[in-house]
């Protein structure tokens, strides 16, 4: 193990038990700020390094929202002129990929990378060094982008991020079009994060398979291992086809090659094609974690074992498979033949069938439980209505003819920060509650937390709700500004205003976490009562998170050491 | 902790308990990874089959590398061959099938630099002439690039067997590093059919 400084853990006492912590001989060496900087940039531990992913991701979210409010303000009124359109051209590119692959892709992975080892009762992750490899290729991946900033043009031209949308459509990347670098910081920075995306992803597979502890059978992993497992596998074939596209991009860019230059035979569409068979698995790549998060923190907070156990493994891998058939769902205004429209009308529509199932479970799990709104569920509960949603419009967007009439309009717009913010944001929220405690030993603010929630929900429901109806209207997307006569203003105003809402309900968050972790109250190996491994150790976990490796005999093992008269693998076949 | 006294489950005992190898399932997961990348560029390249505006087209200019490829697909025989013989701790031969890949390797990447030489000075065919160009050299070139690490790979553990360090404990990883050989051999039979049976 990378570090020596953690205290030699408490006896851990399963069962709910507070405090083990104060059992533990404090540690009185005090360490140097190099010392500690030392074995942070240093570990191998996959709880390190899963801590680093989060922080890492919330830095970016941070500055991704900043970037949005920006594009709010610019957008408030008729006739802005906040932003120049230059720059607000980069500031949207900027949002949407800073979203996606430095908060959306490293969160999850943080949350993979805490949680997969301790859920199947092992001591780290499969490849330790890949690990931390991954995590620090990833980070650089992130800074190469934001450096545009700075180099995009060379240092005379300052400020030259990308600004060709975060999906960079041939033939406006063409050095002819986009001269300077910026584009090539977009493309070479994405294929560098994501050769550190590929690596954890083979990572948690070969964790989740060759490291489960004794007793562990794939059919009672705890289904976040499950979903992870998905996940991962779904990342392989996913990112690694943009990788594809952009290095193609760069042949183009860079050697003077033809794969997307229309003027010498090459065809803008096939990079459409290469970027969305890319572009949708990687909206399931992100919603999966989500409900991986669902699956732990709803059954926990209803009293009650999940509903449907191997009905949501086969939802999980379902979803990941229908998902590699439907992206040219994305391009039905291109003119495909109505062969491939219907084709993609349909398979899209699928996915509504074991997105449907898995709701339905987490309802029957919720049925009859005994419910604690505590923040972690009020996030989960919040995710379960706003997934709903984004699906009915989803399923609204898949009609090719009615796609026909809204493509790239507001409504799209709409309905993807609906997944995004409302079901993955939110659930990641709800996660961060749920874990925080194990990760750090201390809870998060409830009354802090409350507020966070409340002011985010209402404040994405008068973003998202009203942003729906301006596409409807006709506002497309990606434009500077509109005229006051489209009767766009007072939607986008109140659009804007929900926006601000969700900034200061962040920035609540970012204060609670920085609160909770001075002086929050102590937390104990197991807050919430919970049922799987994680919660059998001490909070934090020791470096070597377990001194002897669990045996487990059902999908609820710490269930079964609290109630040995009634235990679960009585009832699991 | 002590052992999580969880009640064990009767059934569990009866059993042991065994798991894949890591090694083997993270390849696994790169050949998995790597094949989306390669299906992404044949892709590319047969749909652009024919599109080229201007000259050189494949039939003028490209020879079909008979040689290379019966180079490069009985390295896999000889891997293999190697893998036994360490199996059954007979290290000489082992060193000796092994090294004997490497050649094969290195020839077929001469072979691929001598065709690209004549391409570009004697054919006048570049990345930038037209789109086969383009798409032929990225194809062929993402192949090369996979052989060169494979072929860093395999020299790795070549000098690692010379000074001694190879044992026949070091099986498992070593089937891991040649299933990545057996992959990229497998990858030249679906470019070599694109390349040059299907497109010229």
């Amino acid at each position: 193990m990378a570090d020596s400084t953690f205290p030699n853990p408490a006896v851990p006492i399963a069962g709910g038990a507070h405090g083990a912590l104060d059992v533990t001989p404090p540690d009185v060496r005090k360490h140097s700020v190099l010392e500690i900087l030392h074995s942070w940039i240093t570990t191998v531990d996959h709880k390190k390094l899963g801590i680093l992913y989060m922080l890492y991701g919330i830095f970016f979210l941070l500055v991704a929202g900043a970037e949005a409010i920006a594009i709010r303000i610019q957008l408030a009124v008729p006739n802005n002129h906040f932003l120049s359109p230059q720059v607000y051209n980069r500031f949207f590119t900027m949002h949407g990929t800073t979203m996606v692959f430095l908060v959306g892709m490293t969160m999850i992975f943080g949350f993979a990378n805490y949680l997969v080892p301790l859920m199947i009762g092992a001591r780290d992750m499969a490849f330790p060094r890949l690990n931390a490899f991954s995590f620090w290729v990833t980070a650089f991946g992130g800074l190469l982008l934001y450096y545009s900033f700075l180099g995009g043009s060379g240092l005379y031209g300052v400020g030259n991020a990308p600004d060709v949308g975060w999906f960079a459509y041939a033939p406006l990347t063409a050095r002819a079009f986009s001269p300077g670098h910026a584009t090539d910081y977009w493309a070479i920075a994405l294929i560098v994060s994501g050769f550190g995306t590929v690596g954890t992803a083979i990572n948690v597979v070969a964790t989740a398979l060759c490291m489960r502890c004794k007793g562990m059978t794939l059919m009672r992993m705890p289904l976040f291992v499950w979903l992870f497992v998905v996940v991962s596998g779904l990342t392989l074939v996913t990112i690694t086809p943009l990788t594809a596209a952009q290095i193609m991009l760069l042949v183009d860019r860079y050697l003077g090659g033809h794969f997307f230059d229309t003027q010498a035979g090459g065809s803008a569409v096939a990079w459409m094609h290469f970027f969305w068979i890319f572009g949708h698995p990687e909206v399931y790549v992100l919603v999966l974690p989500a409900f991986a998060i669902a699956n732990e923190v709803i059954p926990v907070f209803s009293r009650k074992a999940i509903f449907g156990y191997a009905a949501m493994v086969a939802a999980s891998v379902g979803i990941a498979f229908v998902s590699l058939g439907v992206w040219a769902h994305h391009m039905f205004t291109v003119g495909m033949t109505s062969a491939s429209n219907a084709f993609f009308t349909l398979s899209t529509m699928l996915v509504g069938i074991p997105t449907g199932i898995k709701i339905f479970n987490w309802l029957a799990t919720m049925w009859g439980g005994r419910i604690r709104f505590a923040t972690p569920m009020l996030f989960l509960t919040a995710f379960v209505f706003q997934f709903l949603l984004s699906g009915l419009t989803g399923i609204m967007l898949a009609v090719a003819p009615w796609n026909w009439q809204l493509h790239n309009s507001y409504f799209v717009i709409a309905h993807f920060h609906y997944v995004l913010v409302g079901a993955i944001v939110t659930a990641i929220f709800g996660g961060i509650y749920y874990w925080f405690p194990k990760a750090t030993g201390r809870m998060l603010n409830e009354r802090l937390g409350k507020w966070h929630f409340w002011l985010f929900t209402i404040g994405f429901h008068i973003t998202f709700d009203v942003m729906h109806i301006p596409g409807l209207l006709g506002m497309p997307r990606s434009i500077y500004t509109y005229e006051a006569d489209r009767g766009w203003g007072t939607l986008n105003m109140i659009v804007s205003i929900g926006g601000v809402i969700q900034g200061i309900a962040v920035l609540i968050f970012a204060y609670n976490m920085i609160v909770s972790l001075r002086s929050g109250e102590k937390a104990g190996n197991d807050p919430w009562d919970a049922w799987t491994l994680e919660w059998a150790t001490s909070s934090p976990p020791p470096d070597y998170n377990f001194a002897t490796d669990p045996v487990v005999s059902s999908r609820r093992p710490l269930w079964d050491l609290k109630h040995p008269e009634d235990p679960d693998w009585k009832y699991e076949a | 902790m002590s052992a999580i006294p969880l009640t064990p489950h009767v059934s569990d005992h009866q059993h042991p308990w065994h798991l894949p190898y890591r090694g083997r399932i993270g390849m696994y997961c790169l050949i998995l990874g790597e094949s989306a990348i390669f299906i992404i560029f044949v892709l590319a390249y047969v749909f652009y089959i024919g599109k080229s505006l201007t000259g050189p087209t494949p039939q003028q200019v490209l020879e079909v590398p008979i040689f290379n490829s019966i180079c490069l697909l009985s390295s896999s025989v000889t891997i293999w061959l190697a893998e036994r013989n360490l199996e059954h701790r007979k290290m000489k031969p082992f060193a000796l099938w092994w090294a004997l890949t490497i050649v094969l390797g290195l020839i077929f990447l001469v072979g691929t630099g001598m065709e690209w030489h004549t391409l570009i000075y004697e054919k006048g065919l570049t990345v930038s002439t037209n789109l086969f160009g383009t798409t032929f050299y990225s194809l062929v070139g993402l192949h090369a690039s996979h052989v060169i690490f494979g072929l860093i790979g395999l020299s790795l553990v070549l000098i690692f067997t010379l000074t001694g360090h190879v044992k026949e404990e070091h099986a498992e990883r070593i089937q891991v590093l040649a299933l990545y050989w057996h992959f990229v051999d497998a990858i030249w039979i679906v470019v070599f059919t694109v390349v040059y049976i299907i497109g010229r």
